[in-house]
């Protein structure tokens, strides 16, 4: 392989991983908040105890995660200098000061206030401690503006000049608020809610199926399907709105999206298939006539781009097409799901205030199988967002093969595979971990999380 | 010099991106220590000095993403040149912070047979990154030669720069613990210190000798005159920590913060006398601060944001070292009942 590849490899790995961590932190912080807001409300009676228990289970999930967005970020921000130096030379003037004003005014925030929220429960009172929770909630909420923003940007430029081949701004709002930005912050931002419901929901369906559940278990448990239902159709408006909006700026990756060859009146919707881009056709196509214009352009009989439109110039089809058949299907099973849980619990209301579950063990275990479905789906539309881009960096602009750092192969190849092995070892611990922590789920009064010695269990059993 | 708004914005972010370098390594110099020392703590002990970083190092590492940051926003074409000649050292350094990042957290959560392990990779990778940081300082002071004497000199400061973080280190948990890990910590310092000061010694020596530009500045009167308090006060403050460490009833009178207040000191004293040396190349002899900046606009449009924000990050980061004042305990996500 040469270094281009090598060097997409290792920024598609690096930047996978990261993503994977913040789109937990982004909603999980908010629902922290939510449990430390109930535990307010609830003072003097069971329930307080109940949320403060969920609180400090999700509290360590939380802060395991943001060690590794943390570390896995430090990276991403030294990834352009060693792989893409081209990049910053070229467009530096707009993407340098999108990522400044992240680290200034998100990254600070979120790091500092982190130690007050994590360990300064003892030593600030308690509006204080509320304040720094919702200054890392806000934190991490900004970031991921400023990020996508700048992502945006390179999806759908606007607001900037060209002079000697570097990129000026002109415009800061037309950067900042780039025709796909609004989109793209929407769908990510409830991405990330339905990421975070679907873990909280996930991992406390599987305490109860193990039986080492406590009583925030099932706070957490109604909190999360909640969540998840309420999100999810959300989630697909904003997406369907997110392809309209594609359609307009990026038809390339549509056309790759839907596998349409060459361009056509009244376009079928292919459910499946297999695209075959040397034959430039999908084998064992199953097709809905109509559908796809019906959907892109709300009319069955409307005209849509084809492949052919755009030669030399368009995504390779098979990871697109597959990508946002696998994002969509999960959006769908998620809404299956989440509404059935939602629906149960609705109608088992009664139930629930006497002290029983109301869901089915056939819902827990569909629960606890969904667990990671959000970052399925998240990997699975990024996928369809970057590699859609391609062949451009910056959509119609730079070429991805401009501006590459031109090293020796087998240099990147080692990074790269010392790179994928730390990550496949991490994710594994920290599946198994979140899994340990969720079957040990003690709250400890006296003894601490940080501390050697066993936790007294007063929360059920450890 | 013509003292324009275009001259002199380059320079401000010369100036801030310097001072968040100082700021990390300074900071996350002395939570880098204290995983390097890890090893030789009994596990108690190893508990007490994770707790004593443990509110920290986060915002400590966000130092170096601002100090990165400002290479890449203000100076992207020096960002590229230093950041892909140094490539290898680099990926070791991120995966050793990562190691080291995660550890931190697996080690508490994980249970308790696989604690060990985390305790090993927490120190492995603070070594890792720590000497790594050190290789990365050897080949830009020589301006990233390929040559035997270079490769050599990056390894020496590869080797000895994490004895100066380990003695940030020590000196952090002099201040922040009691009893027996505080003796044990002078006694690292004590171990340290020599290694620490031939570094020192090494990487002074190097600038002039690779640069003429950089021997002229020093060595022709009158400027030797005035510089030379900076050599005179990195020596007393190396005095210091010697007097400091090798007398128990120092520590035991409450000065114990000698210790890591001489080493700050150091630290800034070396700065100070390596950015005299730089200027005003960003790398040296091949790139000036003004051939490498950015664009007028950018660099203004985000002179406004660090004019409002640095200070605010400055004012919240010392609220947050007060809420953690005094000696470390034991950390709790729960108010202690
Ligand atoms: C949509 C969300 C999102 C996306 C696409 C990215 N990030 Fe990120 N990033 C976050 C959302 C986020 C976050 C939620 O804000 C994190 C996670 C944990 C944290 O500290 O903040 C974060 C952490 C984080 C950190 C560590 C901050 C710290 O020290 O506290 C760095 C340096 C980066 N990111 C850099 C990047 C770069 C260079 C990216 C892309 C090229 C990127 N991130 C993509
Ligand atoms: C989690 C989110 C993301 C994922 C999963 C992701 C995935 C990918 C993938 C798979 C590639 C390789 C494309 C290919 O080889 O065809 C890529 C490339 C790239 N992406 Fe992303 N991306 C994400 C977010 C971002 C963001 C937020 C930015 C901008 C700041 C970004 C900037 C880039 C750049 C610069 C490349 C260059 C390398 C290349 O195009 O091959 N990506 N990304
Ligand atoms: C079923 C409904 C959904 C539809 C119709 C939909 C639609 C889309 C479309 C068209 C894109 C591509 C945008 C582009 O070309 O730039 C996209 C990207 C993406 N999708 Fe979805 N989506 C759906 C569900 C989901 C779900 C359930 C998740 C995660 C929980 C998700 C996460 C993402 C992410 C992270 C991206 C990349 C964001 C971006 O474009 O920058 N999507 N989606």
């Amino acid at each position: 392989m040469d270094t281009l590849m090598l060097s997409r490899l290792q920024f598609a790995a690096n930047i996978a991983f990261h993503i994977l961590f913040p789109t937990i932190n982004i909603a999980l912080c908010w629902f922290l908040l939510y449990f430390r807001l109930r535990h307010g409300a609830a003072k003097g009676t069971a329930a307080a105890r109940h949320w403060e228990e969920a609180y400090y289970l999700w509290t360590k999930v939380f802060a395991l995660s943001f060690a590794l967005g943390v570390v896995s970020g430090i990276t991403m921000s030294f990834q352009f200098g060693t792989n893409w130096p081209g990049y910053m030379e070229r467009v530096g003037n707009i993407a340098g000061p999108l990522l400044g004003y992240e680290v200034l005014t998100a990254f600070f925030l979120e790091a500092t206030f982190l130690g007050i929220m994590l360990f300064g429960r003892g030593r600030v009172s308690e509006r204080v401690h509320l304040l720094a929770t919702l200054m890392v909630a806000l934190g991490t909420t900004l970031s991921a503006f400023w990020i996508l923003s700048l992502n945006s940007w390179m999806q759908t430029p606007a607001g900037f000049e060209v002079v000697d081949g570097r990129y000026h701004a002109r415009d800061w709002l037309a950067i900042l608020f780039n025709p796909s930005f609004p989109y793209r912050l929407a769908h990510k931002l409830l991405a990330s809610a339905l990421t975070a419901s679907f873990l909280v929901a996930g991992l406390s369906a599987w305490q109860l199926l193990r039986g080492t559940d406590n009583g925030g278990s099932r706070l957490a448990l109604r909190t999360g399907v909640v969540g998840a239902a309420i999100a999810i159709p959300l989630q697909i408006v904003a997406g369907d709105m997110h392809g309209l909006n594609t359609l307009q700026h990026q038809p390339a990756k549509i056309a790759a999206i839907e596998a349409i060859w060459q361009t056509e009146k009244a376009a079928p919707l292919t459910l499946v298939g297999w695209p075959d881009e040397a034959a430039r056709r999908t084998h064992f196509a199953l097709q809905v006539p109509g559908l796809a214009s019906l959907i892109l352009a709300h009319d069955p009989d409307a005209e849509l781009q084809g492949l052919n439109e755009f030669p030399d110039a368009h995504p390779p089809v098979a990871p697109v097409f597959w990508g946002f058949r696998i994002m969509v299907g999960m959006g769908l099973l998620m809404l299956a799901v989440a509404w059935w849980s939602a629906w149960t619990l609705w109608r088992g209301r009664r139930e629930i205030s006497a002290g029983r579950l109301a869901l089915s063990r056939t819902q827990l275990r569909l629960l606890a199988a969904m667990t990671f479905a959000g970052w399925i789906a998240t990997l699975a539309g990024w996928i369809v967002t970057e590699v859609g881009r391609q062949p451009f960096l910056v959509y119609g602009q730079l070429r991805t093969a401009e501006l590459v750092a031109r090293h020796p192969p087998g240099m990147v190849l080692s990074t790269l595979i010392a790179y994928l092995a730390t990550y496949v070892f991490l994710l594994a611990a920290y599946v198994l971990v979140l899994m340990y922590m969720a079957e040990h789920p003690a709250m400890p009064t006296a003894q601490t999380p940080q501390s050697p010695k066993a936790a007294e269990p007063v929360g059920g059993p450890a | 010099m013509n003292l324009d708004w275009p001259t002199v914005l380059p320079l401000i972010f010369m100036g801030v991106m310097g001072l968040a370098l100082l700021a990390y390594v300074v900071l996350d110099g002395y939570d880098l220590g204290v995983g390097l020392l890890l090893s030789f703590a009994d596990d108690e002990e190893k508990d007490l000095m994770v707790s004593s970083i443990g509110p920290f190092w986060d915002a400590n590492e966000t130092w170096l993403v601002l100090g990165i940051g400002v290479l890449l926003i203000a100076f992207p074409r020096a960002h590229g040149l230093v950041l892909s000649a140094l490539y290898l050292p680099v990926a070791v350094m991120l995966l050793g912070l990562i190691l080291r990042g995660v550890s931190f957290d697996f080690r508490v959560k994980a249970r308790a047979a696989r604690k060990a392990m985390w305790n090993r990779l927490f120190a492995f990778g603070s070594l890792a990154a720590a000497a790594a940081q050190g290789w990365m300082l050897g080949s830009y002071l020589t301006v990233f030669d390929d040559t035997l004497l270079a490769h050599l000199f990056a390894l020496l400061i590869a080797v000895t720069l994490p004895t100066s973080y380990a003695m940030l280190g020590a000196g952090w948990l002099i201040m922040k613990t009691e009893g027996a890990l505080r003796d044990k910590a002078v006694r690292w310092a004590r171990i340290v210190l020599w290694p620490m000061g031939a570094a020192l010694v090494a990487i002074s020596l190097a600038t002039p000798l690779v640069s003429p530009n950089v021997f002229e500045k020093w060595f022709a009167l009158p400027q030797f005159i005035g510089l030379l308090p900076i050599p005179v006060a990195c020596a007393a403050a190396f005095f210091a920590i010697f007097l400091a460490t090798g007398r128990p009833q120092v520590v035991q009178a409450g000065y114990g913060w000698v210790v890591f207040v001489s080493t700050v000191l150091v630290f800034v004293l070396s700065f100070l006398g390596l950015a005299y040396s730089i200027y005003p190349y960003i790398v040296i002899d091949r790139l000036t601060v003004w051939q490498a900046a950015s664009a007028h606009e950018s660099l203004v449009v985000i002179f406004v944001g660090v004019a409002i924000t640095l200070p605010a990050i400055v004012l919240y980061t010392v609220y947050m070292y007060r809420v953690f004042w005094g000696k470390a305990g034991a950390l709790s996500y729960m108010p202690e009942e």
